[in-house]
């Protein structure tokens, strides 16, 4: 029997939503809620967890990550800068330092910010305490991406802008001041809010630095409720407060991707 | 003193000599339109002028200014060099008005008053005060190539530069950029003009320099270049370019099958 392609193409549609329920519906029917429910959903386990999730963990985490952000921001702003810069020896040491730290674990540059460097230095201190070692251990690597990124920001203005400010006469500082880097850092918002949420997710390493109940974030403080309410509801809490604070940020990514296309 | 004073210029981009020896000098109040065919290098000679390419070998003079002496303060020199490019370039993220302000106010160290005022002159000059809240995206690319212009004379240039004007623009909108220009020739204003624009350069030129394969082949006024030209280089060009209905199979070497 012969179909025609369009008869085909409905047959093999629905189809596709019928195993998918179906799929569904197996899974559904083989869970054990009672037990599921008993262990990720015990309002009382979350409730205790308030406020403190909230007014500690979720701030600490937030105030991390905006600190590591705007470290790496600024370094990565100056090493993009240097990787386009005509004098040959800044062009090594930013490219040096990009391959360097998107080579190593984020893990590893804050053990050694937060133990290296205090073991090798122990009459210094970074300033800050926690709050410092954390902008610098997660701010070291954040910077090498961001570096990439708005170098590809500043290369993707067209070359006629610089040369019409130069043209006005413009030195190559003021033209990038004055005219290149506001239309790269507009490029760039996008694939820099992706950065903030990589952040916000990698302050989850700060627990190796010994946190203590003030400057606790939410994946720390989580664990901490699991080992005394031995449940893992907590866990939960915790994925649900991180993502209050990634959704809106993907939000407004796609936004402003969206924004972004159609002025095109 | 010349306005532009140009000679012995040589350009390579690598191994390709785009420039091969020009000798050319620009008059003050003096319209000179360089036509000639894609590749011939009068974009990259008019580039030379203000030093956007670096020349190999060779002077250039502006107002008497030696802008390829390795010394020169090419940025003063460029404030009085204004130029307009085929793509407009605007600057996307600044509006109509700031655009005309930006480099009167860094650049000049205007007051914001007197640059606002200079630039409600110069946009009311090519017609355009009505979109001075407007940001580049919105115009279209006759308002924009006027805009440039108007961003140009802004800094009171002493000599303008042209580089294919109206290549970039729909059919319809290459008269309103030509009657800008038309007017700032009138006013007296020094002007080397790289055009396609064969009926601009014969009407609104004092001199058309023809070029082709990076030399100057021949120039003098419109009348002569276009009326009764001197080199078959020349006649064949302008042949294709004026006539390009009339172009027959034979001349670009058609073999019809049997």
């Amino acid at each position: 029997m012969s179909m025609s392609p369009r008869r085909r193409r409905q047959v093999f549609r629905v189809a596709g939503y019928v195993l998918f329920a179906a799929v569904l519906v197996a899974v559904a029917a083989a869970a054990d809620w009672g037990r599921l429910s008993e262990a990720f959903f015990r309002l009382d386990v979350a409730r205790s967890m308030f406020p403190d999730a909230i007014t500690v963990a979720l701030r600490n985490t937030i105030v991390y990550t905006l600190l590591a952000f705007v470290f790496g921001l600024t370094l990565g702003l100056v090493l993009a800068l240097m990787r386009l810069s005509s004098i040959l020896p800044y062009r090594w040491f930013a490219t040096a330092y990009i391959e360097l730290f998107r080579g190593l674990p984020a893990l590893l540059v804050l053990f050694m910010v937060g133990y290296g460097v205090p073991l090798a230095f122990p009459d210094r201190e970074i300033p800050g305490g926690v709050y410092g070692s954390v902008t610098v251990g997660l701010g070291l690597t954040a910077a090498a991406y961001m570096a990439e990124t708005i170098r590809a920001g500043i290369q993707a203005v067209p070359k006629g802008q610089l040369e019409a400010a130069r043209t006005l006469g413009m030195s190559h500082p003021r033209a990038m001041v004055s005219i290149i880097l506001p239309q790269a850092f507009r490029i760039v918002i996008p694939p820099l809010t992706n950065e903030i949420i990589l952040l916000t997710k990698d302050t989850s390493l700060v627990y190796v630095l010994g946190v203590t109940s003030t400057t606790i974030e939410l994946t720390k403080f989580a664990g901490d409720s699991l080992n005394t309410r031995v449940n893992p509801t907590p866990l939960v809490v915790a994925g649900l407060l991180y993502l209050v604070i990634t959704l809106p940020l993907s939000q407004l990514v796609r936004g402003l991707e969206r924004r972004a296309r159609k002025e095109r | 003193m010349s306005t532009i004073e140009i000679s012995g210029l040589h350009k390579s981009f690598g191994a390709l000599e785009v420039l091969r020896g020009i000798d050319l000098s620009v008059e003050a109040g003096e319209v000179v339109c360089v036509i000639g065919p894609s590749g011939s290098g009068k974009s990259t000679l008019l580039r030379c002028v203000n030093l956007l390419e670096e020349p190999t070998s060779g002077t250039i003079r502006v107002a008497g200014t030696e802008v390829t002496d390795p010394d020169c303060d090419i940025d003063a020199v460029r404030r009085g060099i204004g130029m307009v490019f085929q793509q407009f370039n605007l600057f996307g993220h600044l509006t109509v008005r700031e655009n005309v302000t930006i480099a009167q106010r860094r650049v000049l160290r205007r007051s914001r008053a007197e640059a606002e005022r200079v630039a409600t002159a110069n946009l009311s000059r090519v017609g355009l005060l009505d979109k001075a809240g407007a940001y580049p995206a919105q115009l279209s690319g006759g308002q924009q190539q006027r805009v440039a212009i108007a961003r140009a004379l802004a800094m009171d240039p002493q000599l303008m530069l042209f580089d294919e004007p109206t290549s970039a623009l729909d059919p319809e909108l290459v008269g309103e950029v030509l009657a800008v220009m038309r007017g700032l020739a009138a006013e007296g204003m020094t002007m080397l003009v790289v055009t396609h624009e064969m009926a601009f350069a014969r009407e609104v030129a004092h001199r058309v320099v023809f070029m082709d394969g990076g030399v100057v082949v021949e120039q003098g006024p419109p009348a002569e270049v276009f009326g009764s030209p001197r080199e078959e280089r020349t006649r064949t060009f302008l042949h294709r370019v004026l006539e390009p209905a009339r172009v027959s199979e034979n001349e670009i070497g058609v073999q019809r099958k049997e």
